[in-house]
């Protein structure tokens, strides 16, 4: 095959034309879904410092406003997050264009923003299977496994169509994510609804099976939509920020399959000291410790993978979003195995500690790899040279980082010492505190936290105002011949 | 050492053999996990006392779920000592036997409510719920005035139906009966002799304060004023609850 070499990169004399209309779509539902996301987790979590702020209406009360924050972050931002970098990846690392072309694409698009909306609707109206993190109802589950189906072929599809003898690395982890979530979605919302015409079903499976079906369901959500998926995306971020290959294959190999392996089994731990049987939750917790192990592996890749090219943190401030994620990572996937030993979880579960926990995942491992995923595809996909301001970038940076810090610190403080008043008692043997004076102590921490919220919005609106101008006004980018020369684009 | 991770391009050559080993390896856990959960005799006590909820409590569930009481209330008390003497015995797995779907939760931002049936009366739970800081100052919870609305229970057979479908044990007769079970049960003074012989301890009452119109209120009140009441811890014997 006819190649030339420009900048390292082997570019074929005949490059595909890429899909990318439906893929721009993706990148601005991405920065869309996570402002609206991040501003309904502000108001929620205003709602517990504040109660009155539920306005006494039944379609702004926490009930029913906290699953529209878990599935806006969780679902839109990051679903729309994962669809904009896996068909983004997997048409470049595979040099194919997407398969099915830009029906393919926009059919995906609409498809997946059907979804949400439906969801969303439906929660704030009461419509929920009252499972966490799987709350839409039977007919917003059918259409998604539909969506679902047709994702697995696009994205099967392209790397059937490659031109690299090889599957790039970064999309074995996002294959495994599709095919997983698939089996996850199916299993865990198996329901037989009222009748046709109703809106509400009732789920397959009751109390401790039920329970256990979710927690397989909800912590995998975890481990293959949150983490495999944007293990991917850091698989090609990183090393095409920093312009090094990833750091070890044989390490790529190894964490790849022990971490798809162990973290299905890493469900109970959500059920400790519950009416699920004592067996079980054991194999959750040792699974979940030896989980720490492929975890850290992916960190030590991604990070490693800067080695003689720590200087570009300096001057890449997307690169720098890349990389605390990375941290971020690997500070979650520590505590989450402490949490897991059942010693540590008799104290955390049913705490802010919990929320915390998720939160140092979802803001600053989920959160800022998709806004350097962002940062990175802007310019790209719109032909721009560069972000229009790299200052607002480290403003984002430092006030997200910055929110983070407010809001973890504030859930461990509330956490622990909420699960230790529960447990304490006073001299003369009985429990030093009713229920409603824990909540009461908790107060100031759920203020600090909302305005970590806060912070994190606003470096959410940087980021869209920034992202805007580049579109708008950024510098056009000079017309590169890896972007469909004029002769590939006649030949089409 | 790592010699066999060579053969490793034989999958990364190939998307169908990569996707379907990725398959089977995903599936382990979860077969391993789940399956023995149905199979296994021990995973759930024979204890004595369990019924399906009555009608009325079925809808009343359903408003519980409707609003996600679930996000911040647990109904899973764990054996320690400390919840013991808060919320009494630990639940057991039989106690959720007939809940489609479970209501366990994951975060105690208000207390556990597994046991909470007759700790307060109905009026309190009414009138905590309209405004819950009217009685609890301290109280972050959202008001519910309002469930004071008619329950829409015109169509309570067809949930019944669509529960026996999961596996509830409700009979032809309770479903035939449906309607007028949870029209009794909300009425105080109406005969409850039916209603008595399909679901044991089912309690009458003006849940919402109210003992003609039928509102969201005494379903949900009804359906709290009955968890963790059927089992009769006086009953139970160690064997019974002790697992694997």
């Amino acid at each position: 095959m006819a190649a030339t070499a420009t900048a390292g990169h082997y570019v074929p004399a005949d490059p595909p034309v890429y899909v990318e209309g439906p893929i721009r779509a993706f990148a601005i539902a991405t920065t869309f879904w996570g402002v609206v996301g991040f501003l309904v987790g502000v108001v929620i979590a205003l709602q517990l410092a504040f109660p009155l702020l539920n306005l006494d209406l039944e379609w702004t009360s926490f009930g029913r406003l906290r699953p529209v924050h878990t599935s806006a972050v969780i679902f839109a931002f990051g679903g729309n997050a994962l669809f904009l970098t896996s068909l983004f990846i997997v048409q470049r690392t595979c040099r194919a264009r997407l398969f099915g072309g830009d029906d393919m694409g926009w059919f995906l698009f609409w498809g997946y923003q059907f979804v949400i909306v439906m969801a969303a609707l439906g929660y704030v109206l009461g419509i929920t299977q009252g499972k966490e993190y799987a709350e839409p109802e039977w007919y917003v589950d059918l259409w998604l496994t539909v969506v679902w189906v047709f994702y697995l072929i696009a994205f099967g599809g392209t790397i059937t169509r490659r031109e690299e003898p090889h599957i790039y690395v970064a999309n074995w982890f996002f294959l495994a994510f599709i095919i997983t979530v698939a089996v996850l979605h199916i299993g865990n919302n198996i329901s037989i609804p009222v009748s046709l015409g109703s809106s509400m079903s009732y789920s397959a499976t009751p109390g401790v099976q039920g329970a256990m079906i979710q927690w397989w369901y909800g912590h995998n959500a975890v481990g293959f939509f949150l983490t495999a998926g944007f293990l991917g995306m850091m698989y090609y971020l990183i090393p095409k920020q920093a312009d090094r290959p990833v750091y070890s294959y044989r390490l790529s190999i190894v964490h790849f399959w022990t971490l798809i392996f162990l973290y299905i089994w890493a469900g109970p731990h959500h059920l400790h000291y519950t009416a699920l049987p004592d067996w079980a939750q054991t194999l959750g917790m040792v699974f979940s410790v030896m989980l720490w192990m492929p975890s850290w592996g992916g960190m030590i890749n991604g990070l490693m993978t800067l080695s003689g090219a720590w200087d570009k943190l300096r001057t890449n401030p997307s690169l720098r979003f890349s990389v605390a994620a990375v941290g971020f990572y690997g500070m979650s996937t520590f505590e989450g195995p402490v949490m897991s030993i059942k010693a540590v979880n008799g104290l955390s579960h049913y705490t802010d500690w919990t929320i915390g926990h998720v939160h140092s995942g979802a803001m600053g491992w989920v959160g800022f790899i998709s806004f350097g995923a962002l940062y990175y595809l802007f310019p790209v996909l719109w032909k721009k040279k560069a972000v229009w301001s790299e200052r607002l970038i480290s403003w984002h940076f430092w006030v997200a980082t910055l929110g983070i810090v407010f809001y973890i610190t504030a859930m461990w403080v509330s956490g622990i010492m909420q699960g230790l008043m529960w447990r304490a008692y006073d001299e003369l043997g009985f429990l030093q505190y009713s229920f409603v004076e824990t909540v009461e102590a908790m107060h100031p921490y759920y203020v600090i936290r909302a305005l970590g919220g806060v912070f994190y919005l606003t470096g959410a609106l940087i980021m869209a105002f920034n992202l805007w101008k580049t579109v708008t006004e950024g510098e056009a980018a000079e017309p590169a011949p890896r972007f469909a020369p004029a002769h590939a684009l006649a030949a089409e | 050492m790592f010699r066999w991770l060579r053969d490793h391009g034989v999958i990364e050559r190939n998307v169908i053999l990569m996707g379907v080993l990725t398959l089977l390896t995903v599936s382990i856990g979860g077969l391993v996990q789940i399956v023995p959960l149905f199979a296994l005799e021990t995973t759930i006590e024979r204890v004595q006392g369990m019924r399906p909820y009555t009608p009325l409590e079925q809808m009343g569930r359903n408003i519980y779920v409707r609003e996600g009481c679930y996000v911040c209330h647990s109904q899973m008390v764990r054996p320690f000592r400390d919840e013991l003497e808060r919320y009494g015995h630990y639940s057991l797995a039989a106690e959720s036997m007939y809940d489609h779907p479970f209501q366990w939760g994951s975060k105690r931002s208000g207390p556990d409510l597994a046991r909470v049936g007759g700790r307060y009366s109905d009026d309190w739970h009414a009138a905590h719920l309209r405004s819950p800081r009217a009685v609890v100052p301290a109280s972050i919870m959202p008001p519910y005035s309002f469930l004071d609305r008619p329950l829409d229970y015109d169509r309570v057979a067809d949930h019944l139906r669509a529960l026996r479908a999961v596996g509830v044990p409700y009979s032809d007769e309770m479903i035939a009966n449906a309607k007028a079970d949870l029209e009794v049960q909300a009425r105080p003074d109406a005969d409850a002799a039916g209603l008595n012989a399909r679901y044991a301890r089912a309690r009458q009452g003006a849940f919402d304060g109210d003992p003609v119109r039928i509102t969201e209120m005494d379903a949900l009140v009804a359906y709290l004023q009955m968890l963790g009441t059927l089992v009769d811890f006086r009953d139970v014997t160690p064997a019974q609850l002790r697992q694997q």
